[in-house]
């Protein structure tokens, strides 16, 4: 006999979620902060951006969990913190387990009435390379546990920005980074194209009920990303770009641009998958839909000093990748695979 | 040091009915830890595969299948995550168990790095097994004893009874807020993790009573209590923070001796001095040290040669850290020579020796009588400690104690 979700909720004893209405625009927002000052990340730092909008999405009744990386060397130093949430730092590949070992320690003590029974959520953050390189097999691990209730956010500036900017899995085709500078043989020292991590989280977990990208450039979206991810039930996780005036070489005051740019020239589609069903969000949306043309990614590569060493052909490379997203993968901008085409199925 | 202001605990209801009588079961070593973690009510326990701890997941597994234990059991994807698991579960206040075996240890090293200093009392069992490669699944404490530096509480067990009553002892102690630390329970893989023997199961009020719930206090990780945990302190703090770990790790011999008086007086049954057991030492000339379930042959063998009239005892060493060096170099202290056997290696160090024959030595160092000290590697990867290898082990000693000098290390039971 098949079992059904209920039957299944009740065999894990899976805890209903806690339940926050999408807001309805900026100005519906709530005052209250709980990332306040007492950090120090970099002018213009989109990541600082990324967990002061997370956690004020989640409100106060919330334990977040954040991986080595910039959002923990910058945030938390010893007597001058900024959360007013509780904040455990976890190893550098442990978002996921983090996220889960919270959330399995709720859910046990409140089941067997030890701790008072009330919805907290768990958040766990990583950077791209906690994430994306490191923390991929613990993150995928507790996407398949359908009984926790935790939001892994991915922030993603690109690099390894908080130890002098070292290439990633998540850093773009040809970046200069302090491992890949360009040289005098070598132009282009990092040839590997970015992970494409989100739908790679969608894809691989088919019980994962919420994955979703976003930029900070479009705030309400992804504070609303934030609600829908921790109301949804079970393990969810979002990956946001983060411009990084550091380790992308630009002026500060250019990020929320830059943001923009990324979406606008097809860089970083934002979608999100709920329950299995991908739905562009936005201008990627427009652009999908052809109401909105892409922008050419030079606008936003030589916007971008780790860049700068790009030739015309380099740029032409990238915006043929890029080109490739839309016109020729299955879901444009989001899952990489091409059609089939008839000529090459195999003879009957 | 302050109590927690608000703590979202729920009242611990009064305790359940009278105690029953103590069961007996013929279970495995194991089996004894899966046993303890039900009666400690253990919330959050992790999982993941390698020879020869994962049994005690096998039989957790199985009590939970059976409806016999309320825990959340997860089963991990790499031995890094289970600890990391557990480490997240019991900052958020719950009771947690897990374990590994040799290589599975060591690639969990980082989360067993930071979890002293973040003053987590997780609970695990290592399973001792040598480190591949060469691939081995046989008992070697190189692995438990990886951690010795780092806060770990670390102790050796040689029976399913002991193991099983010392996994309540460690919860209690590590569980005390003047500890906070980590235990890892030392059992050698196969002659203990696999083998049965008949164990006195406690009754769960007996438990109740020797065992309080965990209250993570003021360190607790929740909403009632926002605390930022594990800031960035760099040269500023980390000195006084690593001194505050320090101290916790020098009270722990105190809070150990409390809890074996209590379990003594709840559960009846009599460890004597907690830290290192004697054998037959009481008019011994030579006494052989050693830890684990070589204790069986060495008994064996110090019997027959008792019956020879040679005059040699053993001390079994239970705790490892917090190291007994006071009391221990005040009992060798007794004896004309030591010979301290190694179930593992350590490569370059002091007289080639191994771990514990080392750590001996720093102990007697400060002592007024110091008797020489023999060491010996013995049985590693599995290999078994035979009555003949005992015997050759104390007639070396005894020919130190007779004043003829012997190598310092000495390897026992090699193929020629």
């Amino acid at each position: 006999m098949a079992t059904t979700d209920r039957e299944l909720a009740e065999l894990t004893h899976h805890k209903a979620p806690h339940k926050l209405d999408l807001f309805k625009g900026v100005k519906k927002l709530p005052l209250e902060e709980y990332f306040t000052s007492g950090h120090r990340t970099c002018q213009g730092c989109e990541s600082a951006l990324v967990m002061k909008l997370m956690v004020k999405a989640a409100g106060p009744r919330t334990i977040v969990l954040g991986s080595t990386g910039c959002m923990y060397v910058a945030n938390t130093t010893y007597y001058s913190t900024s959360w007013v949430v509780p904040w455990m730092h976890t190893q550098l590949g442990s978002s996921g387990a983090a996220a889960l070992g919270a959330a399995a320690a709720l859910k046990a003590l409140m089941r067997k009435g030890k701790f008072k029974d009330e919805p907290i959520n768990v958040i766990a953050f990583c950077g791209d390379g906690g994430g994306a390189d490191m923390g991929i097999s613990g993150i995928s691990a507790t996407l398949t546990h359908p009984d926790y209730n935790c939001l892994i956010l991915m922030y993603d500036n690109e690099s390894y920005a908080n130890t002098d900017i070292q290439l990633s899995g998540s850093t773009p085709y040809g970046a200069h980074t302090t491992f890949s500078p360009p040289g005098k043989t070598k132009r282009i020292m990092h040839h590997r194209w970015k992970k494409n991590f989100a739908a790679m989280m969608a894809a691989g977990h088919p019980t994962c009920k919420y994955v979703a990208t976003v930029c900070m450039s479009y705030p309400v979206h992804a504070m609303n990303a934030v609600r829908k991810g921790l109301s949804i039930g079970g393990p969810t996780f979002i990956h946001s770009l983060d411009p990084c005036p550091k380790g992308w070489d630009y002026d500060p005051m250019l990020s929320h641009e830059l943001g923009e740019l990324a979406v606008l020239t097809g860089t970083w589609p934002l979608y999100e998958v709920e329950n299995g069903v991908v739905k562009l969000i936005g201008k990627t949306r427009d652009i999908a839909d052809g109401r909105v043309k892409r922008l050419p990614v030079r606008d936003y590569l030589l916007k971008q000093g780790r860049f700068a060493h790009f030739t015309d052909d380099d740029i032409d490379y990238f915006q043929s990748k890029v080109d490739e997203m839309w016109n020729k993968w299955v879901v444009p901008g989001v899952i990489p695979f091409q059609k089939h085409l008839d000529e090459d199925r195999p003879p009957a | 040091m302050a109590e927690a202001i608000i703590t979202p605990h729920v009242e611990e209801p009064k305790k359940k009915a009278p105690a029953q009588g103590d069961e007996t079961s013929l279970i495995t070593g194991s089996e004894a830890i899966a046993v303890a973690c039900q009666l400690a009510d253990v919330d959050v326990i992790t999982a993941y595969p390698i020879r020869p701890y994962d049994t005690v997941m096998q039989y957790v597994a199985k009590l939970v299948a059976n409806g016999e234990m309320d825990c959340e059991y997860i089963v991990a994807e790499g031995e890094h995550s289970q600890f990391e698991i557990v480490k997240h579960a019991s900052a958020c206040g719950a009771r947690v168990f897990t374990g590994s075996s040799g290589v599975g240890w060591m690639y969990a090293m980082e989360c067993l790095t930071v979890t002293p200093s973040l003053r987590i009392p997780m609970i695990a069992m290592v399973g001792n097994r040598a480190l591949d490669d060469p691939g081995a699944f046989g008992v070697e404490h190189n692995d438990a004893l990886a951690v010795r530096d780092l806060g770990w509480q670390l102790v050796w067990v040689d029976s399913a009874q002991e193991a099983l009553d010392t996994a309540l002892i460690a919860y209690r102690v590590a569980e005390d807020r003047r500890i906070f630390l980590p235990c890892a329970i030392s059992c050698d893989g196969a002659f203990l993790t696999h083998s049965q023997g008949i164990v006195k199961i406690p009754s769960r009020a007996k438990v109740d009573a020797f065992l309080p719930r965990y209250d993570r206090k003021d360190l607790l990780l929740h909403p009632d209590n926002p605390i930022t945990v594990a800031p960035q302190a760099n040269e500023d703090w980390l000195m006084e923070i690593r001194r505050g770990t320090a101290a916790a790790m020098e009270r722990s011999a105190g809070v150990i001796r409390e809890a074996y008086a209590d379990f003594e007086r709840i559960f009846g049954r009599k460890y004597g001095n907690p830290f290192f057991e004697e054998y037959m030492t009481d008019d011994a000339d030579v006494v052989l040290v050693g830890m684990g379930t070589l204790s069986n042959p060495v008994r064996v063998a110090i019997r027959q040669m008792r019956e020879e009239g040679k005059k040699v005892g053993f001390v079994r060493l239970r705790w490892f850290r917090p190291f007994p060096a006071e009391e221990l170099a005040k009992s060798l202290g007794r004896f004309k020579a030591v010979g301290v056997i190694d179930r593992d290696f350590s490569l370059g160090s002091p007289y080639h020796s191994g771990v514990v024959a080392t750590e001996v030595r720093t102990a007697l160092y400060q002592s007024e009588n110091r008797p020489q000290v023999v060491g010996f590697i013995c049985g590693l990867g599995g290999r078994e400690v035979t009555l003949p290898d005992v015997r050759k082990m104390s007639e070396i000693v005894s020919q130190a104690a007779s004043g003829k000098p012997q190598p310092a290390t000495q390897w026992i039971g090699l193929r020629e």
